[in-house]
């Protein structure tokens, strides 16, 4: 519907209609677009990774790009490409899924959005003036501090921005879940990937924090002379490394949580079964959740805490296997006594299992402290978290967009050129990165610019490359398919799957306003109890009749403009006092926002009756 | 008799795993091929963790092979709706139950390890070394306590015995990385002195890298650790006590590279026992396994260093003495003429050797 108003009032009318959408299912676009970039840039970063590591003492790279390189590599994947990729399917799948019409907070919503995006532009904006940042993602102090030139300004400026949207987005998915759900849909009825979205947000409610205080202590010393991580004025340096990963570790929980819910609704689609053990998926989400809390120093084995702080991460850190343990097992048997249907989404799932067993597997090997002593900052360490990452995120990434491509655009990505992508894909990560392992163990550190000729290395790397290269193939493919089904794949109208949950029981794409009557559940899988019971739809919970819904506004991405200016200011003051005046001007115009937002009644609109049951005989509302 | 096969079918995977994994890497630089305490107790760990690993991956594997072939939807069958199980009370307590068991198996070694490498009972007794290493951008510096001897980039231990190390960092965090004697520690800079061990049970020339990214050159920041029998480890302190700075060469040529030596290089770079200086100590230069820990030790590769260090080790802090004023109107030619003086000189500091014959592993 929006893309046909759009064709007839051109380009403008659609940028304009983005940039001021409140629309969850437009903000999910959004973000699978800027992110679907993100992730682009950040793997032509990793090819060139992995071309400079191609042979021993090799100057493809010059030795500080290439930190630089390792930098923006993981910084982009984490929170520019990973992190927006699964709000756009948490954007556009959550609301649907508990029968809402939108998020809690819509112009909350949009909000975060710009402001993720103006803290991706702002950090990559360093590539062109004068260097990016060069320490790390872990950015450790003093490493950090003592970085010449601006580019960990940037690094600590466009995460501060982009981290703000994140917080944004956690809260309003709280709320949204715990006060938008449709009458009958508790809390141990919502499908399993709404159940981890919950969990995710009170995760990144308390981690994200701890990184905006770290970025802040950072930004001091940096700019405002202060010397929280200076050790010749009495500051600490590790003080950074808690910090950090006090967020951090529970950042790796963020990320793989959604994709673990979003497995859960695969295999139970595409096997025709009910998820086994539901109550046990769903207790071992919130308890990975917590304990992700309780391990983050198991990052630091080798700083020198001692046997005993060393002992008890250790052993928090392995107690996190057994509920991982307990959603493998049960992930097979809910395929266990199914009908498997192997479509690509359900590829990407069956692939994830012993990838992601394989990174389960060496993170109980580094949990154990003693030998964390060898592993650690190798390439084994490397192996290890791109088996978790790309064999659990980016594979649920992927499986995921096939899923729910449909709820997106109303169209299923071709099944052809979906295998097509997953094969390369598939085989290339396995060759990048199980023979990492071994690179690390036979005495390869991370981050490495070059390896030395003569220390038996030079045929792990080379192998490693080639996969690389495989699994640019794969992705190149992905994007071909998208490029393809745009404009060669027919409409594949409601419920395309043989679906179980409420995304599926109202048309595909939904019409703007979602459901037309908010639906009743009566069990968990509510589509598949109504199936069951012989009807094809859901029942009503409501009479028909006028709908409110919140209007768009261009406020969120002035806003987030604003802070984008007064970051420059606040990195340039440094240089010039003159560049004061974009710090005044920028959070001026944020500011100025803040106070319109308040002052200006925003009611909303209503669509009307008469409109739902035009749209419903023209076939819309069912 | 069934114990007993248990015990015997866990050996043989145990010995078959560690067969396998200790073919892999260098013999001096891989943690595969443990040659020191710390690296042998980590490998048993190590063997340990793979063991049950690779136990549960073959279930995990054995069940998804299983459900993938079986229960594949058949041509026909798009209709059949399969039985919709809730869940199974005894499968999850015993998928609960069993990975807390292997965990715990794992954790009581794990605990014991730690502990046991964190042991410092016998620092300070009589006759235990403790060595302080400092980690700097991008060179490392030992000074032997109490033995009025220091060294930079090669660290002499004496084999069979416990030498301590007390770690810190002039500038931003490093890591000391030894893996086939024992594993890493940082070293970080401002208060925080980390301690660990080394014991090599072999004589032989070991590698060490620095694991945290430290800068530019952060691959670049290589170390060899040098072990000896105890009685030439006496011989090698008792040399370096003896060094005299200022002696001098037996070539001409040699000797005017010692002057330029000591009007340019000085403020920086000491010879003979020392306080650590802002550029690495110089003694038994003649000896050393590498020029700035990564290039072959020859004059030609010793001259190109000194006239532009940051071309071989970017971001390094030593200038290019010969582009300073002073130099300003001497040719390409002359400037290189006097660096190879200089490395001359260098290249012949002789001063122990010990640890010359130690068996290495370089190129092959």
């Amino acid at each position: 519907m929006s893309t046909a108003a759009a064709q007839k009032s051109g380009f403008f009318a659609t940028l304009w209609d983005y940039l001021t959408t409140v629309d969850h299912k437009k903000i999910a676009l959004l973000y699978l677009y800027t992110g679907g970039f993100f992730f682009l840039v950040g793997g032509l970063e990793a090819m060139l990774i992995r071309i400079q590591l191609m042979k021993p003492d090799n100057e493809f790279l010059a030795a500080g790009l290439y930190n630089e390189m390792i930098t923006m590599h993981g910084t982009t994947m984490i929170f520019l490409a990973a992190m927006p990729l699964i709000f756009a399917l948490m954007n556009a799948v959550v609301p649907l899924q508990i029968g809402a019409r939108d998020v809690a907070f819509p112009f909350l919503n949009s909000l975060g959005f710009w402001l993720f995006f103006f803290g991706g532009v702002m950090l990559n904006v360093s590539w062109f003036t004068g260097g990016a940042p060069d320490a790390g993602w872990t950015n450790y102090a003093p490493l950090s501090t003592t970085s010449p030139g601006h580019g960990v300004d940037y690094y600590v400026m466009g995460l501060q921005i982009s981290g703000a949207g994140t917080l944004i987005a956690g809260i309003n998915f709280l709320v949204t879940i715990v006060n938008m759900r449709a009458p009958g849909m508790t809390y141990m009825r919502m499908p399993l990937f709404t159940w981890s979205s919950f969990v995710v947000s009170a995760l990144i409610l308390f981690a994200f924090p701890a990184l905006t205080v770290g970025l802040f202590l950072m930004m001091f010393d940096r700019m405002f002379g202060s010397a929280f991580f200076d050790v010749g004025l009495g500051g600490n340096v590790i003080i950074w490394e808690h910090l950090f990963w006090i967020f951090g570790h529970p950042e790796v929980y963020i990320l793989i949580l959604p994709l673990f819910g979003a497995f859960s609704d695969i295999f139970s689609t595409f096997s025709k079964k009910r998820l086994f053990g539901y109550s046990a998926m769903v207790f071992a989400t919130v308890l990975i959740g917590f304990l992700g809390f309780m391990v983050w120093a198991h990052h630091m084995f080798t700083v020198g805490m001692g046997p005993i702080a060393n002992s008890i991460f250790a052993v928090a850190t392995m107690a996190i296997a057994v509920p991982t343990g307990i959603k493998i097992f049960n992930w097979l048997f809910t395929m266990w006594g199914g009908q498997i249907r192997m479509t690509s989404a359900m590829l990407w799932s069956v692939a994830f299992i012993p990838s992601f067993t394989i990174g389960g597997m060496t993170g109980v090997m580094l949990a154990a402290a003693a030998a964390d002593y060898q592993y650690h900052d190798t390439y084994f360490v490397v192996g290890h978290f791109h088996y978790v990452i790309v064999g659990g995120v980016v594979f649920g990434i992927f499986a995921g967009l096939h899923y729910w491509w449909p709820v997106m655009f109303g169209k299923i990505l071709n099944e052809k050129l979906g295998k097509l992508a997953f094969w390369p894909f598939f085989v290339g990560f396995h060759l990048t990165f199980f023979i990492q392992h071994f690179l690390g163990l036979m005495g390869m550190p991370r981050r490495y610019w070059v390896f030395l000729d003569g220390q038996g290395l030079n045929t792990g790397n080379l192998i490693s490359t080639i996969g690389a290269f495989l699994m640019a193939i794969g992705t190149i493919i992905f994007l071909i398919n998208v490029i393809y089904t745009a404009y060669k794949e027919p409409k594949c109208g409601r419920d395309p799957w043989n679906g179980r949950t409420l995304e599926w029981a109202i048309p595909s794409p939904p019409p703007h306003y979602n459901f037309v009557q908010t639906p009743l559940v009566r069990g968990l899988d509510p589509l598949w109890v109504e199936k069951m019971d012989g009807k094809n739809e859901m029942t009503a919970a409501e009479p028909l009749g006028d709908i409110h819904m919140p209007n768009g506004s261009i406020l969120p991405f002035i806003m987030s403009l604003g802070l984008f200016i007064a970051g420059f200011g606040f990195i340039y003051q440094v240089d010039d006092s003159a560049w004061l005046i974009a710090v005044f001007v920028g959070m001026g115009i944020t500011l100025g926002s803040m106070l319109t937002r308040s002052l200006k009644d925003d009611l909303g609109h209503h669509i009307h009756k008469e409109e739902l049951e035009r749209d419903i005989k023209k076939g819309v509302g069912k | 008799m069934r114990g007993w096969m248990g015990k015997f079918r866990s050996l043989f995977l145990f010995g078959t795993l560690a067969l396998i994994l200790s073919g892999c890497g260098q013999e001096n630089l891989s943690a595969l091929r443990p040659k020191g305490y710390g690296a042998d107790l980590i490998f048993d760990l190590m063997m340990i963790s793979i063991a049950i690993m690779i136990f549960v991956f073959i279930i995990v594997m054995a069940i998804y092979a299983f459900v993938l072939i079986r229960y594949r939807q058949k041509k026909g069958d798009e209709d059949v709706v399969p039985k919709q199980v809730e869940g199974n009370k005894t499968l999850e307590i015993i998928w609960t139950v069993i990975p807390i068991i292997l965990l715990l198996v794992l954790a009581v070694p794990t605990v014991q390890a730690t502990f046991d490498l964190a042991d410092q009972s016998t620092q300070g007794d009589d006759g235990v070394l403790t060595v302080e290493v400092t980690g700097n951008q991008y060179w490392w510096h030992f000074n032997y306590q109490g033995e009025e001897v220091s060294t930079s980039q090669e660290l002499y231990i004496p084999v069979g015995e416990r030498v301590y190390l007390d770690m810190k960092a002039t500038d931003v965090i490093h890591s000391f990385w030894l893996p086939s004697i024992a594993g890493k520690m940082d070293t970080n800079p401002g208060e925080n002195i980390n301690t660990m061990y080394l014991e090599a049970y072999e004589e032989g020339v070991y590698w060490g890298h620095c694991t945290e990214l430290c800068g530019p050159s952060h691959s670049l920041m290589d170390f060899r650790v040098i072990a000896v029998s105890p009685e030439k480890f006496e011989q090698f302190k008792e040399d370096l006590r003896n060094i005299d700075p200022e002696a001098e060469p037996e070539t001409s040529t040699a000797q005017e590279g010692q002057d330029l030596f000591n009007n340019n290089c000085m403020s920086c770079h000491a010879i003979g026992n020392a306080p650590m200086g802002v550029g690495p100590n110089l003694s038994n230069f003649a000896n050393r396994e590498r020029i700035a820990g990564i290039l072959d030790p020859t004059q030609e590769n010793l001259t190109d260093w000194i006239l532009n260090p940051d071309e071989y080790k970017p971001g390094n802090k030593m200038p290019a003495v010969f582009e300073g004023e002073q130099f300003a109107d001497l040719t390409k030619e002359e400037k290189r003429d006097q660096a190879e003086k200089i490395a001359e000189y260098l290249l012949q500091l002789d001063h122990s050797d010990v640890g010359v014959d130690a068996p290495t592993q370089s190129e092959n």
